[in-house]
């Protein structure tokens, strides 16, 4: 019997509690887009967590009336992670940012990832630190000028996707903030997908880092800079689509012409790839927000949960041995009489 | 006697002498297999009846090169017709399966003891590698002792002959061909030992074959060798009637959270990172899935404890193994539950510190982390064992406390109780404490419109603990976090008189406990002067140190601590009752800093941090010393 949960509105999904991002802050538009797309996933509130670590994106669980814990710096997906394991009836989401996702919790994502614990990760990626006043974050360009960095960043930037399928996420996905049907779509998918779904939101910080994805995102750019990809269809972008991907001579993707190339030599985007080389490549095609990037999901394989996994060995445990018996785990042992 | 088709030559035909207590350390090479021949002949003397203490003492490294002083593995068990506390201040018998381990282990051994060499050991290389000049046993140097040099080696290839074994494979059994002539010598039986031999070689039945061999040969060689006056036979102890096993801590505080879930009803969480002397938890508790514990072997320790504390919010009993220096790692996270009030466990194994330390030996002096290690106002209870068997019950009382109070408690063990072992009698499951956990599962207020809403920081008026809704509640989501919260709504608040409330309120429902633990007990004599006050595994050595002192004549109280944070309430009157105090702990003087502070007492430390646990002759002397300090005072 399927559970069809009650109909609800934005309004049912948002908390009374005043959100106090930046006026114009990209943040916005994601808490929004997520509150208009939880009544069309026939899910329950009490069944819904948020969890993020901290940061300005991590203030999202308290806008969200749902059950949420805004946690400590970088700690959300181990701490989401407890909580997917322990009750895997949860749906659970993971709000986090650049800083605290790939900088000081880095290793607690690419675990979630490589677990495929059931959580739906949001990435808010501005390319600064916002709650700390303007420092450069790991996906800070090289050369960046912040307050901690007068001469330049001279840090190499993490490509969170490249990241992500370095772990071998099974759900790996881009959107940004100025497209909230785009965000809408992605969220959705990624909120569908059995696993560890990880989602890259280009977000604009307009008090540190203000126009940071302009280029790409602009209205009026995306048709030049915005790469949309479509499962089962040939990788192509342009006004009149006349830009798309094409594998060169040494294997590598690469963008073309499709006049020069022809239409059949676009390579045709399948996010079901087992491997996750191709999908990789792709993250690769852009060095940041001033070239050609793609966007939409990059791979959607399936693979066990963690938390399936150990559901399956309680259950055969138990089928194994019955339920747990304190006295005879007492006696478990070498005993004697007295 | 015949046992699995090999005769046995029978004992009794040997004089048999009587003792009440008897010492044992076996001493060879990391890869010699010490830790398991001392649990073999402790798990027999258990069967047997004796009561028994245990003391491993192994190096950090697996193996470190074979014939060193560095590589030296020891297992020291003690066994007695009476009730024991300790594994015995210096061992009456050494087994040295190599020149290193006699090197290494002969100081702690009891004038004129007893040495069970293997000879064949004892070659010029050997020699050199533990930094003998000459050979200690032709030049003297054990004039004092009783020495038995045993071709331990040859012989055990002699015997393993049969199997076909490979010389080098056939050699690793001389372990079994020592304990085999120990039992002999100790009349312990043969064949329980046999048979777990069997069991746990079964699936490499030449090893099998030649660890028996070897075993039986070293049992005849005691009989028949002629070098040996007399067995000895050390008879059962005047036990309880009752079920008995032999337990470690670690075991111990694995069933424990077991216990407690049970108990709880809350089906078990562990978040862990590998680290000595804490994993064997892990590993016990990975075992029992059938009763719903929920392990996961975490990135960090960090993630340890988050994974735990997650659970928890989902309502599961969340517990965090570790040492000191994952305590140290988990401090933010432990904070982060402080602040939003949810039960978790985090048990603190302790060993040698600072930094990496001394991984695989005891210390106590992670007691001020526990209690203070955090920032912020960020009080949380804390619970010591102290001893194997009573970390069962520690654990569950750690878990109670989390649970009822909703607040992260610190459990305190160390590598002493973690490994040491002795008998138990199995309680009753019926009798274990009840621990209740109630999840709310109603509104319990109302907003300004009159409609029903949830409060998550409206407390209980008696215990101070605020309500515990789980997700999956329809009508009580909410958000909690590590920033401070509205009192009682839980949303963020920067108010400045709010954050005192919230602070204060925190640390009087975490001094509210002292009201549900109980009084500590005074084991107290009649005119007594002196306190010993302890905490943790000294429970054993002070308890022998203070025999000893009272069958000397000696006048003194003693006291243990379970519970370090809060105090129990009578604590200070009963500091109050004595005009000396002394704090026997193996750090530089932590309870005896906190006992000074709290209660303006004038408790002085006894010290001691080398690895070890304290010997009973060393608590004896300081107590004599603080008696004839006060004489002397007195005198003045």
């Amino acid at each position: 019997m399927t559970d069809v949960a009650p109909p609800t509105t934005k309004k049912d999904w948002s908390s009374d509690q005043e959100v106090r991002w930046c006026p114009g802050c990209g943040d916005y538009s994601i808490l929004t887009a997520v509150q208009m797309l939880m009544p069309e996933l026939n899910v329950r509130r009490e069944n819904t967590v948020f969890v993020s670590g901290i940061g300005c994106s991590s203030r999202f669980p308290y806008y969200m009336n749902t059950y949420g814990m805004h946690s400590i710096h970088g700690r959300a997906p181990a701490i989401a992670t407890g909580l997917a394991v322990a009750r895997p009836d949860l749906d659970v989401w993971v709000i986090t940012g650049d800083g605290d996702g790939l900088s000081i919790g880095g290793n607690h994502l690419i675990h979630a990832l490589r677990r495929n614990v059931n959580l739906t990760i949001l990435l808010f990626n501005n390319q600064i630190y916002g709650l700390t006043k303007g420092q450069y974050s790991p996906t800070s360009e090289v050369g960046k000028v912040t307050k901690s960095t007068p001469f330049g960043s001279v840090d190499w930037p993490f490509n969170p996707l490249s990241l992500a399928l370095g772990a071998e996420a099974t759900f790996v996905a881009r959107t940004h903030d100025l497209d909230r049907k785009h965000m809408m779509e992605t969220f959705r998918r990624a909120h569908e997908h059995k696993g560890a779904a990880f989602v890259e939101i280009f977000q604009n910080c307009n008090v540190f880092n203000d126009g940071a994805f302009e280029q790409i995102t602009a209205k009026d750019n995306r048709s030049h800079m915005l790469i949309p990809l479509e499962h089962g269809r040939p990788i192509r972008f342009g006004p009149d689509g006349e830009k798309g991907v094409a594998l060169d001579g040494q294997g590598r993707a690469a963008i073309v012409n499709v006049a020069d190339v022809g239409e059949d030599a676009l390579v045709v985007h399948d996010e079901k790839r087992p491997e996750p080389g191709l999908a990789f490549m792709l993250t690769r095609l852009s060095h940041g927000p001033y070239e050609p990037t793609p966007i939409g999901v990059f791979r959607a394989v399936e693979r066990p949960t963690y938390g399936d996994q150990i559901q399956r060995q309680l259950l055969d445990a138990q089928s194994r041995s019955g339920p747990g018996d304190l006295a005879k785990l007492l006696s478990s042992g070498s005993t004697w009489e007295v | 006697m015949t046992v699995g088709g090999n005769s046995l030559t029978d004992t009794a035909e040997h004089p048999l002498q009587t003792l009440d207590r008897v010492v044992i350390r076996f001493a060879g090479d990391s890869g010699d297999g010490m830790q398991l021949t001392g649990d073999r002949f402790t798990s027999v003397s258990a069967l047997f009846g004796n009561d028994l203490s245990t003391l491993p003492d192994y190096p950090a490294e697996i193996r470190a090169p074979a014939g060193t002083l560095a590589g030296v593995s020891a297992f020291q068990v003690s066994i007695a017709d009476h009730d024991i506390l300790t594994p015995g201040d210096a061992p009456n018998v050494l087994v040295a399966m190599n020149p290193a381990a006699l090197k290494a282990n002969l100081k702690d051994l009891l004038s004129g003891g007893t040495i069970l060499v293997n000879v064949d050991a004892f070659d010029e290389r050997n020699l050199v590698k533990a930094g003998y000049e000459a050979n200690p046993l032709t030049d003297d140097s054990l004039a004092g002792y009783t020495v038995y040099e045993v071709p331990m080696t040859s012989l055990t290839l002699e015997a393993a002959k049969p199997t076909g074994a490979k010389p080098r494979d056939a050699e690793r059994s001389k372990n079994f061909f020592a304990l085999g002539l120990v039992s002999w010598m100790y009349t312990r039986p043969v064949e329980d030992t046999l048979q777990w031999i069997a069991a746990r070689f079964a699936k490499t039945p030449t090893v099998a074959e030649s660890n028996a061999l070897a075993f039986k040969a070293g049992y005849n060689f005691g009989e028949t060798a002629e070098l040996f006056d007399s067995a000895y036979e050390v008879k059962p102890t005047h036990f309880d009637p009752g079920t008995y096993t032999n337990i470690s801590g670690n075991t111990a505080i694995a069933w424990g959270l077991v216990a407690a879930g049970q108990l709880a009803n809350l089906p078990v969480f562990l978040g862990s990172y590998p680290i000595t002397p804490a994993s064997d938890i892990l590993h016990e508790l990975s075992k029992h899935k059938n009763f719903g514990v929920r392990t996961m072997q975490a990135e960090d320790e960090i993630a340890g404890v988050g994974a735990a504390l997650g659970a928890a919010f989902g309502g599961h009993l969340g517990v965090t193994t570790t040492s000191g220096p994952g305590v140290v790692l988990k401090s933010e996270t432990i904070g982060l539950a402080v602040s939003m009030e949810l039960p978790l466990v985090i048990i603190d194994i302790q060993r040698g510190g600072p930094s990496t330390g001394l991984p695989t030996k005891t210390e106590q002096a992670d007691l001020l982390l526990a209690v203070y290690g955090r920032h912020g106002e960020s009080p949380l209870p804390v619970v010591a064992a102290k001893t194997p068997s009573d970390c069962f019950f520690a654990a569950i009382e750690a878990v109670r406390i989390a649970v009822k109070y909703r607040t992260p408690v610190i459990l305190l063990s160390d590598g002493y109780l973690a490994n040491g072992t002795e008998p138990w009698r199995l309680p009753a499951v019926e009798d274990l404490p009840e621990i209740s956990a109630p999840f709310t599962t109603e509104p319990n207020g109302t907003d300004a419109a009159g409609n029903p809403v949830y409060l998550p920081f409206l407390r209980d008026p008696e215990t101070l603990a605020r309500p515990w809704a789980v997700p999956g509640t329809p009508g009580l989501e909410h958000r909690i976090g590590g920033l401070e919260k509205s009192d009682p709504t839980g949303n963020i608040s920067y108010d400045p008189a709010n954050h005192e409330h919230m602070v204060r309120t925190r640390a009087a429902k975490v001094a509210g406990i002292a009201k549900d633990i109980p009084p500590v007990e005074v084991d107290d004599q009649e005119g007594a002067e002196l306190l010993v006050l302890g905490w943790g595994s000294t429970y054993g050595s002070i308890g022998a140190a203070v025999a000893a002192a009272r069958a000397g004549g000696r006048k003194v109280a003693q006291a243990h601590l379970t519970h370090l944070s809060p105090f129990p309430a009578n604590l200070g009157e009963v500091l109050s009752r004595y005009r000396r105090v002394i704090v026997p702990e193996m750090n530089l003087g932590q309870l005896s800093r906190m006992v000074r502070a709290e209660f303006l007492v004038d408790a002085r430390a006894v010290s001691k941090v080398q690895g070890q646990p304290f010997k009973a002759s060393e608590i004896q002397a300081a107590i004599d010393e603080a008696l004839e300090s006060l004489q002397s005072e007195a005198r003045a």
